[in-house]
């Protein structure tokens, strides 16, 4: 196979993840790792999906790379995080505080947490672009209402003027989605952006991020936990499990020809449309994730795998690549066909 | 036909709002406006919705953990909202519930043994001796064992949790249980145990039940029949078969193609809706749907639509679908 492949990722990474490690003090004895050794790239336009269950890490990855962990408690303990080749992992807060916002725009669960009840959507749209772009208010101002225009919000000349309160839900989420993306940052980060909402609001949502990504052309970090979103937004995925990753690849290998264990049960728990005509059981991966303060010896899955061997609790194996765009943390993920799947 | 276990008819149940100095009732939140619907003994009938919809309303309301506005529940001829505190306690050994958070429904200060006892104690079924068996005896059913009898609550993960849930509400073998959104605050690996749990128990115990739940998906896998509300109000009534092929009402259709499918590159085409769910306080004249609805014309503010059949036991409340 020949290594220097043209694709979706060709250039240098946006966003370059290296062995990154995140400890909790919890208190003076006990600290753990909630994020263990993960790597990845984020590149110009395409959209990564971080999945995983409650636990794995995936939302404290997302808060290391913003520098939005809890302080005195979560603290990059190793590994890097570049931003266009450039070290942020040792920056301070004030620089931090420029570069969210104009490099990387975050959009949360709840729109709250990213506006400020006090002031209107656009004083919070266009402080952001006074502050990062040095615009005037005036031209803060219609880039506000330009922005809520673009996220298609209705009457944005008045809409401008709103205190979060008037506004519904759904269109508060489409406001904070304005206030991330209005100094047109080459990244996004969505932590799990849609999670709260209900499917018909999820739908415009998805299809809201979908188009503003066409005509910005920014990177998506999508976190979620919901297999049938990332089926629809991703264009590769990284999969973790108890702090670490535990298989990367596109989306279509990732659901097609999953190649660890973990994410093939994954596959198999979801229940799918079409299970009224076609009765099937759906296949439970048994067992429990294991507590960060109680990892199991060896791979972290093992306990709950059906491939299990002794070779899997002897040791924890590391993260091979399987071809340039797929790698795989299992001791026998040569030898397992686990894309039974793939017939339908 | 068998007359049905669970008749509910033009059922309402109205929040009121307080204002003013006086506090009098100046509006009213329509939770729940003229819901109907029969459930038969041995069918798990789904309730979907999304929020504000009023299906969870509507299960509290039949174990008369909410009393209703207007309406009849009738369990096995019985009516219901007429029963007084004392036939309401026997009433409820019938009907048990099981509800959506498995760390806020157990009582973190009592053991397990107690949690799957309690209900039996207090409906004076069996003796203390028997309790424990039980007690053990509905852990094991649930894929629990006899040890974990003597832990509590937070020694249990969520999964362990919903379990424990269900044991609770299977302890005076019920004829119905309502679970109110059962799996949704658990992981997806987790969900999938719980499912089969529950289906499990579906055909052993020939569980009668009234599954609410927000997940189309879900629903499917588990549910006879499926109640799709809207607003307070009813907009479908189908088998899941027909519902899921065949959905006739607009707000089915969009809801069903708004479900992702964890299958990359099948994008439907898909419907999307305009804008957001009105308040329940101020629903929309006539159809309630109606704001949203990409067949909507003038006539549909005028009159609320009935349910009419479409179908073999389907029913759909459109004035423009057939």
């Amino acid at each position: 196979m020949a290594l220097e492949q043209l694709g979706p990722q060709k250039g240098a990474p946006l966003l370059e993840v290296r062995n990154l490690q995140t400890t909790f003090d919890l208190s003076k004895k006990l600290s753990v790792r909630a994020v263990d050794g993960v790597s990845f790239d984020v590149h110009a336009g395409e959209t990564l999906a971080i999945v995983g269950e409650s636990g794995s890490g995936k939302s404290v990855t997302s808060l290391s790379i913003m520098g939005l962990l809890p302080k005195g408690i979560g603290r990059v303990s190793a590994g890097s995080i570049k931003l266009h080749g450039q070290e942020i992992t040792s920056r301070s807060d004030a620089e931090m505080r420029e570069i969210r916002g104009k490099e990387i725009g975050i959009i949360f669960q709840e729109p709250m947490t990213s506006l400020n009840p006090v002031h209107t959507v656009g004083q919070q749209i266009a402080e952001m672009v006074i502050r990062h772009e040095k615009l005037s208010h005036q031209k803060a101002r219609a880039r506000a209402i330009e922005m809520l225009n673009l996220v298609g919000i209705p009457e944005p000349t008045t809409r401008v003027d709103n205190y979060p309160h008037e506004m519904s839900g759904g269109m508060r989420q489409r406001a904070m989605i304005a206030m991330a993306l209005a100094c047109e940052p080459r990244i996004l980060i969505a932590d799990e952006p849609t999670t709260a909402l209900d499917v018909t609001i999820q739908a415009q949502m998805l299809e809201l991020l979908d188009d503003l990504q066409r005509k910005l052309g920014m990177a998506i970090i999508f976190i979620t936990h919901d297999l049938g979103v990332v089926a629809e937004v991703a264009d590769r995925v990284v999969v973790m499990y108890a702090a670490q990753v535990v298989e990367t690849a596109s989306v279509e290998d990732i659901f097609n020809n999953p190649r660890m264990p973990y994410t093939a049960g994954l596959m198999n728990s979801i229940p799918r449309l079409g299970s009224s005509i076609n009765k099937t059981k759906l296949k439970a991966i048994p067992g429990t994730v294991p507590a960060l303060t109680s990892l199991p010896d060896g791979c972290r899955f093992n306990p709950r795998c059906a491939f299990v061997t002794d070779a899997c609790r002897a040791a924890l194996p590391p993260l091979e690549t399987a071809t340039e765009s797929h790698q795989i943390r299992c001791t026998r993920w040569r030898e397992l066909s686990l894309n039974e799947r793939q017939a339908s | 036909m068998n007359s049905p276990l669970l008749k509910v008819e033009n059922l309402r149940k109205y929040f009121p709002i307080r204002g003013g100095v006086l506090q009098r009732v100046v509006n009213n939140v329509k939770a729940v406006d003229d819901v109907s619907f029969d459930i038969m003994a041995g069918e798990v009938v789904g309730l979907v919705g999304e929020s504000g919809s009023g299906k969870t309303t509507v299960g509290r309301t039949l174990l008369r953990l909410e009393e209703a506005t207007e309406g009849s529940v009738r369990f096995d001829g019985v009516d219901v909202m007429g029963l007084n505190h004392a036939d309401l306690r026997s009433y409820r050994k019938n009907m048990q519930i099981i509800f959506q958070d498995p760390y806020a429904s157990l009582n973190p200060r009592e053991k397990v043994r107690d949690i799957l006892t309690h209900p039996l104690r207090l409906h004076g079924i069996g003796t203390a001796s028997e309790h424990d068996d039980r007690a053990a005896a509905l852990l094991e059913k649930v894929g629990l064992s006899r040890d974990h009898l003597d832990r509590f609550p937070h020694e249990f993960s969520g999964g362990q949790r919903q379990r424990i849930g269900i044991a609770r509400a299977l302890a005076v073998e019920p004829q119905f249980i309502v679970a109110d959104e059962p799996v949704s605050a658990l992981d997806v690996s987790i969900q999938a145990q719980v499912i089969n749990l529950l289906e499990d128990l579906k055909t052993d115990l020939k569980l009668t039940m009234l599954f609410i739940a927000h997940d189309l998906g879900v629903v499917e896998h588990i549910c006879d029949r499926v109640i799709v509300m809207y607003l307070g109000r009813v907009m479908e009534i189908a088998s899941v078969v027909d519902l899921y092929s065949r959905p006739n009402h607009p707000y089915t259709k969009a809801l069903l193609s708004a479900v992702p499918i964890p299958s990359p590159g099948k994008r439907r085409d898909r419907i999307i809706l305009k804008g957001d769910i009105p308040s329940p306080i101020n629903p929309p004249s006539g159809c309630v749907f109606r704001t949203r609805c990409p067949l909507a014309t003038d006539e549909c503010a005028e009159v609320v639509p009935q349910l009419k059949s479409v179908g073999e036991g389907q029913t759909s409340a459109c004035i423009h679908t057939t």
